[in-house]
């Protein structure tokens, strides 16, 4: 196993000798996705005409099927097939995994009578044509017997429980530092239910050759997506070919397969014809994972000096009965700030609704909704500016662990944000600031996230035309994953970008552990710089034992690759001209990255600082965001264009968590209220005026041997804080339940006389 | 969605023919709200009878110095009109404000008067709605109901109707022309058009089967100050929580009633001299909250209170 020491050394991506990290770069498949040109899984041509699949949703919470009739749908024009659970081909049991390498277990759909949540799918119908698919699921008639459901979260808080194999941490004697704190603050937070909301609906194009069943799904992990329908058909993964080349989002949602994977396969088998399946976009609502909601009670005690002694976040969140999962909204605190007691922990109730799972950032994005909140309300009582009492409980260390921080400039990053926000206009004092009916604040927040490495391979492959072509069963969910490795592949091998192809999102190719938990970046492209080392010593060791070669006979070590030669001294060749005389059938390599065995001897996270100035109009509680700076570190970046993007979008969507995302569940059914884009409202062009952010100059030679870090995650982190504080600040209503929603802010400012 | 045929009449008497001869037609002008219905099978017409092209997209000036509206303009036409822009900037705010950009480009006057409403529990088909399937009941009433109607519900139903452009139309006490199935024309005010739930929100409009909206009439602008208000969760491609269309000392509410919400007590306390504040209070005596949409009383209030003060003052949106 390697050490964090070996990627502290010298390498063609820290030297940057071409300059392709940190530039500029286009999407490498910006042209085929803006021109409708890049094929998503729905779209993908099968080899013959295809069927069309339509899954038919169950709409109670909670009981068993008594009947379903599905004769109209049988007798509806152009119906292939209809099955229920009496008639579904045979699927593995749910969880089982006949080969213990698996990463998923069988996930069958219409397994039994049970419904277990409003959404799940009950019936389904394959036609020649969407439209008849349709037609006929919607004439399959379902009786139920309804049994009790626990489906609304605030009135359910009682059965809340310490999730399976956790317990709280507690550092000192939090209680006893809690009462001796002569400031303190206890208040209770929450943040409600959201969806991904991806454009892109889950989707699955499958047809069969012979035993094996190609598919094309959206999905974030290509082995997840393949060990799970393996195990689910209870056939071997090797049967199953999954490609997942264009995703439409992710974000957390496609982190699993859902019942359009597994149903395009089954159908395409029994029909022995293509089949295509995709989610409606109600159905992605009320039928896919979730953000659960989340109540935060947090307490701070302090000294007068705004020195933190005692800290706790306790949060009740909740996952669906038989889907373990718990948002850690606690865990991100446990780095953030110093103080000698303290208690963190989370507890979970079990609930009849669809899983709960991640969601951007899942644990800081709603965590830090509750303590970034809490601690402008601690500045305020201490009278001491909000950015000074974060920098005032700035840990040397970790302040749980005791490990030392790999890079953290938290504290950079609030000061440089401070200053390039004008943060020193803020009157600290609310409902100071008034333009005509609006009244204008200002907020900021920290933000702190994990970074993460984790084992990925790659292949790289050089044909005798020198076009390099980096393969990888990595996914690309929208965030430029294509462009970065791009990048990485050029610059490592010293060739210019335009030489470069990727391939991505094959169960064929080497793997890697798909897009999520912001270590994409990170750990895809370790794994091509590493082959990419070892390809660089391929090319050496090829051109010094080849007669032909100018490099013949040379040092493989003293061996150097730019402008697409390999060189020595003032000898050098193309590597086309190598490989077409030296391997015309081409060189293929294969590396991989593992964590270093010391890794986690740091800690180590990215970090930001997000300033917000908004207007509430004192008419109306409208709250509009004026203009929203971010300034962030995490690690060398690779692309300033995408990454830029990245963080920025994270950031959009904290504005809408803190402004319009919420999904309240109808407790009389069971089911969410909004199952549309119409009625789940994300931040739309005209919320978002002025958002800009930067990144620090910082390199972590902690996380891996490029010294990058994950963006994806990030941008998220504090801004919905940032904004609830500039609302605080504008009209001094403190809300401490998300989303502000003008009711909410117009019921403030009335109990306040305005 | 269900199988369905389609026409493309030439003129106005052919479309109303096509759809008196064809049990469960419909027209279809921009198709922004019907398009969508048909997917999930909200509306399952058998037949479409496609009206976007009829010559029906003029904006002409009237003799008394209104203006006459066809029905087949798209929204943005309307908008950007100049005329409408200085005479009655209180619809080009109105228009404006509703939808996208790419939404006003399709849909049109005439459509954007007969769609339907955004409650919730309408679009989610596995819900009662009686305005979906008279009888179901209303699972609004009881549900989360933060977006329904404070005033002329009742118990059979308590949505709302989505339309901006009708809130300012009715307060420029604008009048639609049609054209019935029998080939007769007639009038009626924009304020008229749509009907209260009570026990049958499933008669949503005065006009009767296969009538055609052919125009909007808007007398001459009346003087004195014109302002458009909406409030929504977003600052754009949202429906209303309330607004209100202010033209003088006339009011007309929107998100509060399944109808462009014409305030008619507090226009007459107005005029009787009574201070803004009574003078509102007095058209919301008879609001109603029904769970969580309690908030809209006050709201409305506030936000009409704001735009007599902008109108009084002679301004112009």
């Amino acid at each position: 196993m390697s050490s964090v020491k070996d990627w502290a050394l010298p390498n063609p991506v820290s030297e940057n000798r071409s300059g392709l990290i940190g530039k500029t770069v286009d999407r490498y498949e910006g042209r085929l996705k803006v021109t409708g040109t890049a094929p998503y899984a729905y779209e993908v041509e099968p080899p013959s005409a295809p069927a069309y699949g339509q899954a038919v949703s169950a709409t109670i919470a909670r009981g068993r099927i008594v009947s379903i009739d599905t004769s109209a749908a049988e007798a509806s024009p152009g119906v292939k097939l209809v099955w229920t659970s009496r008639n579904v081909p045979a699927q593995a049991a749910r969880g089982e995994r006949a080969n213990p390498r698996s990463q998923r277990g069988s996930n069958p759909t219409m397994a039994s009578d049970a419904v277990e949540f409003y959404g799940q799918t009950l019936a389904f119908v394959a036609a020649d044509t969407l439209e008849n698919a349709r037609a006929a699921a919607a004439l399959v008639a379902v009786t139920y017997e309804t049994q009790p459901a626990t489906v609304d979260f605030m009135a359910s808080l009682d059965q809340a429980e310490m999730p399976p194999g956790e317990e709280d941490t507690e550092i000192g004697d939090f209680g006893a530092g809690f009462a001796a704190s002569p400031v303190k603050l206890d208040e209770t937070y929450f943040s409600p239910i959201a969806n991904h909301t991806q454009m892109e609906p889950c989707a699955t194009t499958a047809w069969w050759d012979g035993d094996k069943v190609t598919v094309h799904t959206s999905i974030q992990m290509v082995k997840g997506g393949q060990h799970a329908l393996a195990e689910t058909l209870a056939i071997a993964s090797d049967k199953v070919h999954l490609i997942t080349r264009y995703i439409g989002g992710g974000f957390g949602g496609k982190g699993q397969s859902y019942d359009d994977l597994t149903l395009a396969a089954l159908a395409a088998r029994e029909l022995n014809q293509p089949v295509k399946v995709a989610y409606t976009r109600q159905q992605m609502f009320q039928a896919t994972i979730h953000r659960p909601a989340v109540q935060m009670r947090v307490r701070l005690g302090a000294e007068p000096d705004g020195r933190l002694n005692a800290f706790s976040i306790e949060a009740i969140t909740h996952c669906a009965r038989n889907v373990p999962f718990t948002e850690h909204a606690a865990n991100f605190s446990r780095s953030l700030y110093a103080a000698p007691n303290r208690l963190t922990g989370h507890r979970l109730v079990r609930m009849d609704l669809p899983g709960a799972g991640p969601m951007r950032a899942p644990g800081e994005a709603t965590g830090m909704l509750s303590l970034e909140c809490a601690m402008d309300e601690l500045a305020e009582k201490l009278g001491i500016d909000p950015v000074e009492l974060r920098i005032r409980n700035e840990p040397t260390v970790d302040p749980e662990t005791g490990k030392p921080f790999s890079v953290r400039q938290l504290v950079s990053c609030m000061r440089e944000g401070a200053q390039r926000f004008g943060w020193e206009r803020r009157n600290p004092t609310p409902g100071q600031v008034r333009e005509g009916r609006w009244l204008v604040g200002m907020g900021m927040a920290a933000g702190i996230r994990g970074n993460f490495l984790l084992p990925a391979k790659a292949g790289i492959r050089i044909t005798a035309d020198g076009t390099v072509t980096l393969l990888q069963g990595m996914t690309d969910i929208g965030t430029g994953t294509y462009t970065i490795l791009a990048q990485i592949t050029a610059e490592t091998l010293g060739v210019p970008l335009d030489q470069v192809r990727v391939e991505l999102g094959d169960s064929d190719m080497p793997p890697a552990p798909g897009s999520g938990g912001q270590f994409g970046a990170a750990t895809a492209g370790s794994a091509a710089f590493e082959t990419g080392m070892v390809m660089r010593r391929t090319l050496a060791d090829l051109a010094i034992n080849d007669p032909n070669s100018p490099l013949f006979g040379a040092d493989p070590t003293l061996v150097t690759f730019a402008n697409g030669n390999i060189a020595l001294e003032n000898q050098s060749e193309s590597l086309a001209s190598l490989v077409a005389r030296a391997q015309p059938d081409g060189v293929y390599v294969e590396g991989s990255i593992s964590p270093a065995a010391d890794a986690r001897d740091w800690s180590q996270h990215t970090y930001g600082a997000q300033f917000a100035e908004v207007a509430v109009d004192v008419v109306t509680g409208e709250v509009r965001l004026r203009r929203m700076f971010g300034v962030f570190a995490a690690g060398r970046i690779l692309n300033a264009k995408t990454a830029k993007s990245q963080i920025t979008g994270g950031m959009i969507w904290g504005i809408g968590t803190a402004l319009t995302e919420t999904n309240p569940v109808d407790p009389r059914y069971g089911s969410f209220l909004n199952q549309d884009m119409a009625g789940y409202l994300v931040p739309s062009h005209a919320d978002i005026v002025n958002v800009d952010s930067i990144f620090l100059d910082e390199t972590d030679d902690k996380a891996n041997p490029l010294g990058i870090k994950g963006v994806g995650e990030l941008g998220i982190c504090g801004t919905g804080a940032a904004i609830a504080n500039a609302i605080y600040n504008a009209c001094g209503v403190r809300l401490r339940d998300y989303p502000m929603t003008p009711d909410k802010v117009l019921e403030g400012l009335i109990a306040k006389g305005l | 969605m269900k199988p369905f045929t389609y026409e493309r009449p030439k003129d106005v008497a052919a479309a109303v023919k096509a759809i008196r001869t064809s049990p469960g037609a419909k027209f279809l002008a921009g198709g922004t709200n019907l398009l969508d219905l048909m997917k999930v099978e909200i509306e399952a017409p058998s037949h479409l009878v496609d009206i976007g092209r009829l010559p029906l997209a003029n904006i002409e000036t009237t003799r008394d110095g209104g203006l006459r509206i066809g029905a087949m303009t798209t929204n943005t036409q309307v908008a950007s009109d100049p005329r409408v822009r200085s005479l009655y900037p209180v619809l080009a705010q109105a228009i404006v404000s509703g939808g996208s950009a790419q939404l006003r480009n399709k849909a049109t006057t005439g459509g954007n008067l007969m769609q339907r409403t955004r409650c919730a529990y309408f679009y989610d088909t596995a819900k009662p709605c009686n305005k979906r399937q008279p009888g179901s009941g209303c699972a609004a009433l009881g549900g989360l109901n933060r977006n329904s109607a404070i005033l002329g519900a009742s118990e059979a139903c308590i949505a709302t109707s989505p339309s901006d452009m009708g809130v300012a139309l009715a307060a420029l006490d604008a009048r639609i022309e049609t054209l019935t199935a029998e080939g007769v024309t007639r009038s009626l005010a924009v304020a008229d058009l749509h009907r209260l739930p009570g026990d049958t929100p499933e008669l949503e409009t005065e006009l009767k089967t296969g009538e055609l909206i052919t125009c909007v009439v808007i007398p001459a602008a009346p003087t004195g100050g014109q302002v458009y208000r909406k409030v929504r969760d977003r600052a754009s491609y949202a429906g209303g929580l309330v607004s209100v269309a202010a033209v003088g000392n006339r009011v007309a509410w929107g998100g509060v009633a399944l109808k462009p919400w014409r305030a008619e007590k507090t226009e007459a306390a107005l005029a009787a001299g009574v201070p803004i504040p009574e003078a509102v209070a007095a058209e919301l005596a008879a609001a109603e909250a029904r769970g969580k949409n309690g908030f809209k009383i006050a709201l409305v209030g506030r936000l009409t209170a704001a735009a007599l003060d902008e109108t009084f003052a002679g301004r112009r949106a």
